[in-house]
């Protein structure tokens, strides 16, 4: 093996205008393969940061009480009703905080008042979503304080904040007076302190945001909560949070990823063309392989033939073919990878692309695997000529 | 010379190609070559001389017929075993001098058996510089074929035929490409080897002044033996 890897060399060096061509073939091959894998790995990563930044990672809530089943009696018709004047809540709450806030991973807590609500200014209604939160954890959860636009993310007792959209729609500006209903008919006014643009629609439409103590009393509930969010440093563990805390509360838990069941969709159909594309980048390279190893044997059926007579034996003269192929694949492959690092490594991480920029996480490039699967697709794709090789007659070969 | 040949072929018949593109080239050749012989194979061209060289040196099979040497019925071999008989016991030079051109002088002669070990060897490379020193290249151990004329690889190519101390080895008109004084120079190199070593020399020649120097005389003509000299 030692002597054949020497001669592959030696064919390896011994034409170098032709060998730097192919290597450069092969190298531009893996950047693409590494770009792909780049770009498909920064495009999921924005998009789950994009998803994931304003919204909770784990909620937990009352679990919805269906009231139990009393044997029907044979011809009876039987109707179930929920019971609509108790409200859905989490009694006992406060023991929990403390405990989700010291979990390991978990860098937010947030327990929330939440209820329906109507804004009232003059003749004009609006129906919104109330999200009472304690004014230490406003943003906590989606990050209102860097999305103001106006007035301060300040939650005093008598002051709401509200989204962008809406203080259109109703012509509203911060420092004015407005009321809120609530869902369980009562009414106060109060005083708008900022208002905010988060980016999502719903959320810039129809939710306001006020203080939990005054959200107590709008929503009839003296000492209970809504629910408790929470958010994770690291987003993939949220599902494990969720199925853990739900064990320990009984109460009901939910994960982000149950509810975005579209986005882990697109990322696989993503991630599938991602690799086609590699799978095509793969083939060209054996394709372009193959052809030149084929038109080396035949340069090279002369020498094949004078290594033959010699009694070298097949099996030699396939290891030099294919370790020669392998070669060219290593080299480019690492040409390659150096060049795709280069190119890509300026991106900024993904945390910090711009709208129209384009999302490159070289992490997550695949710089190794590209180099072994280019190497081992190398050697694949040298077999055939090779055994073509060890199939030279010497005697036609040499032609005397 | 001694009573057991090196090699033994009968009724050796070669046949190229089938049905009405048949043709015979050699029609039943009997040949024995003995130890410390220096043999001419001479005849015109087409008289079937490189056709013989080839099978005695199991590069080609006969047709039919028998072919013995050192008691190896290399008839009956498959490619592996004559790929390995061939590079144990037999050496080639052939006449457009064919050396590998990305190894030096000394790597082209040490071909032959660092590829049956594997690897390079000192000794190997001991044997390669003292077989190219008997061929006056020591100075030229590390030139490439390119750097070389033709009259010194064709020396390095009888140096590589030796490597593994053949018992025969098979020269196809080795002075065929060569002026006047090169193949002076190549035969007398392979006349000192013959007497040296005892090695059994089988040389292709069309010229007469080459077939002289040998021991004995084999002529073909029309793929028969004609009656040699000596
Ligand atoms: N592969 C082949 N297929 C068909 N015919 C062949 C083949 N090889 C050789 N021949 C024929 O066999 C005959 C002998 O050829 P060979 O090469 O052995 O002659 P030679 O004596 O070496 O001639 P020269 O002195 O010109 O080298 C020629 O007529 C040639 O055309
Ligand atoms: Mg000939």
């Amino acid at each position: 093996m030692r002597y054949a890897v020497k001669i592959a060399f030696r064919h390896f060096l011994s034409s170098p205008a032709q060998t730097a061509l192919l290597i450069s073939g092969v190298a531009l091959g893996v950047t693409v393969f590494i770009f792909m894998s780049a770009l498909i790995g920064g495009l999921a990563q924005l998009l789950t940061l994009r998803t994931v930044g304003s919204i909770p990672h784990v909620t937990l809530e009352m679990r919805e009480r269906s009231p139990g089943l009393i044997n029907p009696v044979t011809g009876a018709q039987l109707a179930v009703q929920k019971d609509l004047s108790r409200r859905q809540q989490i009694a006992v709450w406060q023991p929990f905080i403390a405990q989700m806030e010291s979990a390991s991973g978990v860098i937010a807590v947030s327990p929330q008042i939440r209820g329906s609500a109507f804004l009232i200014r003059g003749q004009a209604i609006a129906p919104v979503g109330v999200f009472g939160v304690l004014p230490d954890k406003l943003s906590a959860i989606a990050d209102i304080s860097s999305a103001m636009v106006a007035g301060s993310a300040t939650l005093p007792s008598d002051g709401i904040l509200i989204g962008w959209k809406l203080a259109d729609d109703l012509g509203l500006h911060v420092g004015q007076a407005i009321q809120v209903r609530s869902d369980r008919q009562r009414e106060r006014s109060f005083r708008i302190s900022g208002i905010f643009s988060l980016g999502i629609a719903s959320a810039d439409r129809q939710a306001i945001y006020m203080n939990f103590t005054t959200a107590r009393a709008l929503f009839d509930l003296p000492s209970g909560i809504s629910r408790i969010e929470l958010k994770v440093s690291s987003v993939g563990q949220a599902p494990r949070l969720a199925e853990m805390l739900g064990r320990a509360t009984g109460l009901k838990v939910t994960s982000w990823t149950d509810e975005n069941a579209q986005l882990f969709e697109a990322l696989d159909a993503q991630s599938r063309t991602g690799t086609i594309i590699k799978v095509f980048a793969l083939l060209t390279i054996m394709i372009g392989i193959a052809s030149a190893m084929l038109l080396s044997v035949m340069r090279r059926r002369n020498e094949i033939g004078i290594m033959r007579a010699a009694g070298v034996g097949r099996l030699f003269i396939v290891q030099v073919f294919v370790l020669e192929g392998t070669l060219i694949g290593a080299t480019g492959s690492i040409a390659g990878a150096l060049l795709a690092w280069a190119a890509l490594a300026p991106f900024p991480p993904i945390a910090q692309v711009k709208s129209g920029g384009l999302p490159i996480d070289v992490g997550q490039g695949g710089i190794l695997i590209a180099i072994v699967l280019t190497t081992l697709a190398a050697a694949i794709a040298s077999i055939l000529p090779a055994r073509r090789a060890a199939r030279v007659d010497p005697v036609e070969a040499i032609g005397q | 010379m001694s009573d057991t040949p090196l090699v033994r072929a009968r009724g050796l018949v070669k046949r190229f190609g089938s049905g009405d593109a048949e043709s015979t080239v050699l029609h039943g050749i009997d040949v024995d070559l003995y130890r410390g012989e220096l043999v001419a194979l001479q005849g015109p061209s087409g008289s079937g001389k490189s056709t013989l060289l080839s099978i005695l040196g199991t590069l080609m099979r006969p047709s039919e017929g028998t072919h013995m040497m050192m008691d190896a019925d290399l008839a009956e071999a498959d490619d592996g075993e004559l790929t390995r008989f061939r590079n144990q016991n037999i050496g080639f030079v052939f006449q457009f001098h064919h050396l590998l051109p990305d190894l030096t002088a000394e790597e082209n002669v040490m071909m032959p058996a660092a590829a049956s070990a594997g690897r390079e060897t000192a000794a190997m490379r001991t044997r390669a510089a003292a077989l190219l020193d008997a061929v006056g290249l020591s100075d030229r151990r590390h030139y490439r074929p390119g750097a070389m004329s033709g009259g010194q690889r064709q020396r390095v190519a009888v140096a590589r035929a030796l490597i593994n101390a053949p018992a025969l080895v098979l020269a196809d008109e080795p002075t065929g490409n060569l002026d006047r004084e090169s193949a002076d120079n190549v035969m007398d190199l392979l006349g000192r080897f013959n007497l040296e070593t005892g090695t059994c020399f089988l040389i292709s020649t069309h010229d007469v002044k080459i077939a002289d120097r040998c021991s004995r005389q084999v002529g073909l003509l029309d793929g028969r033996v004609v009656e040699g000299k000596g």
